[in-house]
């Protein structure tokens, strides 16, 4: 499989401040791929040295196969973006601007622009200065969803939108992925990226503390089980990756790392098992302990 | 609800954010005035030369109608009244406008009203806390142009009357401004309808000066003007300016508690749904990003040389015939006439110049807001973007170069009765362009390889325009001169025309463009 971004130690820093530190990010073609991590940790600064606005100090960028600094303007024939904070001509109109930017690109496909602004219900005619945060991210999110590109880099395409135009976009996003296109989505909205992507990258610092599809990442964390047994379950805490336990009498309710969920299970069913529910981790959970873990550990040190 | 709630730390709020802006335009302002006083005074040595001076100003239409009537030029302060009482006068509520706009419109478009009204903070504290900082601006208008003019040794009188009246100018343009605040959604165009008062205003007073008055009536800036400091002074117009820029706040105020945050009474009219074709190209972006600027300078610049078009075929006898006029003209040959209109014309260049740096700095601004982000990212190559803004900057140049010359030249065409000073004035003007062309290539330089060190560009623009003001008065050396690219551009219609320097300076420009351009190649593109 090849893949639409390969990005290996890069690094990038503003005078003194260090925003990627090494980060390695693979994107294969025709994936949805999650791109988390909290706010500074360098995912749009990660995105802007793939479209060759930044030029990275050190490491390796490809983009569909291209230099990001160098082929930049062949390259954005092939890729649309999506900004979280879209920033506008004020005395252009919302139809000026797509045009605008969709020419640029090369020209954009106009039945598809005219059933996007219907579907999202944005009104063209109105200057850009008169439209709200969420209009503004409409103009930036059709202009990128009408281009005909092979990738899509969106970073934090949503934000601003209410619930309805969320959950449109989601449906234009399996559009694309149905249609072999590749994206890039950073977004804080974990609903989002358990909904749409294969794949997501956790990063941190500068630096890629996680990367896989959300089963590999699943695995690498905690179930919660809560359980009622027969006998007391009363020798538990020996057992190795588990946390937070808690037993009253016959009842017992903890965390256990995936990894050590058989094990917990078969000890279990020494004491007979009357009921029992295990929660898998949600995204939430997992980035949560991602980090407040990696927090816990910086402080510690 | 208490309406005013916080207007005091609102007010210091305002004041803070004018430190600096406010001095330095009051040290422009009276430095300005104040040498105008100074060079009256040293022009005419003699009385006799003074009374012709004022008959020829007092007999010239053209001047009346750009500057004003003429009461009592006679002296070092009323010349310096007449001169300055229009100018100062728009002058002064150009300032006001742009101070009301900042701290009321502007701040509600940005949407940083809404945090900070948001907080305990009266509906009308904003607006009251910026009116409030504008009477001490322009009480400090008044204050400072009087006291100049007396430490001058003019009259009393005179000089609190001159004062007073830009304050009052200002003042009331300050009132006019807040009223169309209420009107207009959007900043700009609330300052366009400030423009159109004053614009109004100057022309109905230019129509009643030179005919019987009684249009001058109608006009804000013919009340100011009729205080007639230096010349039996009346105080009464100042009342009345006051007391219509009451009824204008009072109004805006009975507006602002009726509407809503961010609404205006005339609504943002809906515009193209589709870009048209001029949109297709980094130009055509550029274009409809300076056209509303390239307008207003091109009509400006315009109007600045029917002005110096009206004086120039009486220049002789409104200077005369002293050895400080052949000094400040010493430069090249020709008549006085043509070395005043040289001059003047290089003026003219300077102060468009303004507009050459707006139209390249524009670039940074489309970059650190953000816009230029989704423009790369669309398959535009940063020359191509770059070489938009370029062309729109080094063309429109020449184009208001040519409305200044072109103004000049109708004027002196009419003047003189010679039809072939049309053509002259206008090439001459325009042959000035690769001067101000060395200035785009010093900002498109910076803005390529120093972009945080981009706005030095006016640095650079001040430094000529001291170079050509000071320099000769300082009696600077050659090589100071030459370091401005005005110096070396031929002082058409004076001088003979030489190509040479035009080359050089083109070439200078061109090799600035590309260092600048290159860089731009090179340099990451800043984050909003």
């Amino acid at each position: 499989m090849t893949n639409a971004i390969s990005v290996s130690g890069l690094v990038k820093t503003f005078g003194s401040v260090r925003a990627l530190d090494g980060l390695d990010l693979n994107v294969a073609e025709g994936e949805v791929h999650g791109f988390l991590g909290p706010n500074g940790a360098g995912k749009s600064t990660t995105i802007r040295v793939l479209l060759g606005l930044l030029r990275a100090d050190s490491g390796r960028a490809r983009l569909l196969g291209g230099d990001p600094w160098t082929d930049a303007v062949a390259l954005h024939r092939r890729v649309a973006y999506v900004p979280g904070d879209v920033s506008l001509w004020p005395n252009l109109t919302g139809g000026e601007a797509i045009d605008l930017l969709g020419r640029l690109r090369g020209g954009l496909d106009t039945d598809r622009r005219a059933e996007l602004l219907e579907r999202f219900d944005l009104d063209p005619t109105k200057k850009s200065r008169t439209y709200s945060k969420g209009n503004r991210q409409k103009v930036a999110l059709i202009a990128g969803l009408a281009a005909d590109v092979e990738l899509l880099l969106l970073d934090e395409p949503t934000s601003g939108l209410d619930p309805l135009m969320e959950e449109l976009f989601r449906e234009y996003i399996a559009e694309d992925r149905r249609a072999g296109r590749t994206v890039l989505l950073s977004s804080h909205i974990l609903a989002e990226v358990e909904a749409l992507c294969d794949r997501v990258t956790i990063i941190r610092a500068g630096r890629t503390v996680e990367t896989g599809s959300l089963a590999e990442l699943r695995h690498l964390t905690r179930t919660s089980i809560h359980v009622e047994t027969i006998e007391p379950a009363d020798d538990l805490a020996t057992l190795e990756g588990i946390h937070g336990l808690q037993v009253t009498d016959r009842r017992a309710s903890f965390d256990v790392d995936t990894t050590h969920l058989d094990e917990a299970v078969r000890r279990l069913s020494r004491f007979g098992i009357r009921s029992l529910t295990s929660q898998p981790p949600t995204l939430e959970e997992l980035f949560l302990r991602h980090y407040g873990d990696l927090i816990e550990q910086e402080e510690a040190a | 609800m208490n309406t005013l709630a916080g207007t005091g730390t609102m007010i210091r709020f305002v004041a803070r954010r004018e430190r600096v802006r406010v001095p330095v335009y009051l040290l422009v302002l009276v430095g300005l005035i104040a040498s105008t006083a100074a060079q009256s005074e040293e022009l005419y040595s003699t009385q006799a030369e003074r009374d012709e001076y004022a008959a020829t100003v007092a007999g010239n239409p053209g001047l009346i109608a750009m500057v004003g009537p003429a009461y009592r030029v006679t002296t070092v302060g009323g010349d310096t009244a007449w001169q300055w009482g229009a100018f100062g006068a728009v002058t002064a509520a150009l300032m006001s406008m742009f101070i009301v706009g900042r701290h009321t419109r502007a701040e509600e478009q940005s949407g940083r009203s809404e945090l900070v009204r948001a907080s305990v903070l009266g509906r009308f504290a904003p607006t009251a806390a910026t009116m409030i900082v504008l009477v001490a601006v322009n009480v400090l208008v008044a204050a400072t142009v009087a006291l100049a003019m007396i430490g001058l040794d003019q009259p009393a009188a005179g000089s609190i009357a001159l004062g007073a009246s830009l304050g009052g100018a200002g003042l009331l343009f300050a009132a006019v401004a807040v009223l169309a605040m209420q009107v207009n959604q959007s900043t700009g165009g609330a300052y366009g309808l400030v423009g159109a008062v004053l614009g109004a205003s100057y022309m109905l007073r230019a129509a009643g000066d030179v005919g019987d008055g009684t249009l001058s009536w109608l006009s804000p800036i013919g009340w100011v003007q009729s205080m007639r400091p230096f010349a039996d002074e009346r105080w009464w117009p100042l009342v009345l300016l006051l007391a219509v820029a009451v009824v204008l706040v009072a109004a805006a105020f009975a507006l602002l508690s009726r509407r809503d945050d961010g609404a205006g009474l005339v609504a943002s009219r809906p515009g193209r749904a589709k870009a048209s074709g001029v949109l297709a190209h980094p130009l055509g972006l550029a274009l409809r990003l300076s056209r509303g600027a390239l307008i207003g300078w091109a009509i400006g610049l315009f109007l600045g040389g029917v002005s110096i078009g009206l004086t120039g075929q009486d220049v002789e006898s409104i200077l005369g015939d002293s050895d400080e006029v052949d000094e400040l003209f010493a430069r090249a040959g020709g008549s006085l006439v043509d070395n005043y209109l040289a001059v003047s014309l290089s003026s003219m260049a300077l102060i468009g110049t303004g507009f050459a740096i707006q139209a390249v700095l524009r670039m940074r601004s489309e970059e650190t807001s953000g816009r230029l982000e989704p423009l790369l990212a669309a398959a535009l190559a940063r020359p191509r973007w770059a070489a938009g803004h370029l062309a729109m900057a080094a063309g429109g140049t020449v184009l208001i170069l040519a409305a200044s010359g072109f103004g000049a030249g109708i004027a002196d065409a009419i003047s003189s009765d010679d039809a072939g000073r049309l053509p002259l004035l206008l090439g001459s003007s325009v042959a000035l362009a690769p001067a101000v062309w060395v200035l785009i290539g010093i900002a498109i330089a910076l803005f390529g390889l120093v972009p945080r060190a981009a706005s030095a560009s006016w640095g650079f623009l001040a430094a000529c325009f001291l170079l050509l003001y000071l320099g000769p008065l300082l009696s600077l050396p050659d090589w100071v001169m030459n370091l401005s690219p005005y110096t070396h551009v031929p002082l058409l219609p004076a001088a003979d025309l030489t190509i040479a320097p035009l080359i050089v300076l083109t070439a200078i420009a061109a090799a600035l463009t590309a260092a600048g351009v290159l860089g731009l190649r090179r340099r990451d593109i800043a984050s909003t």
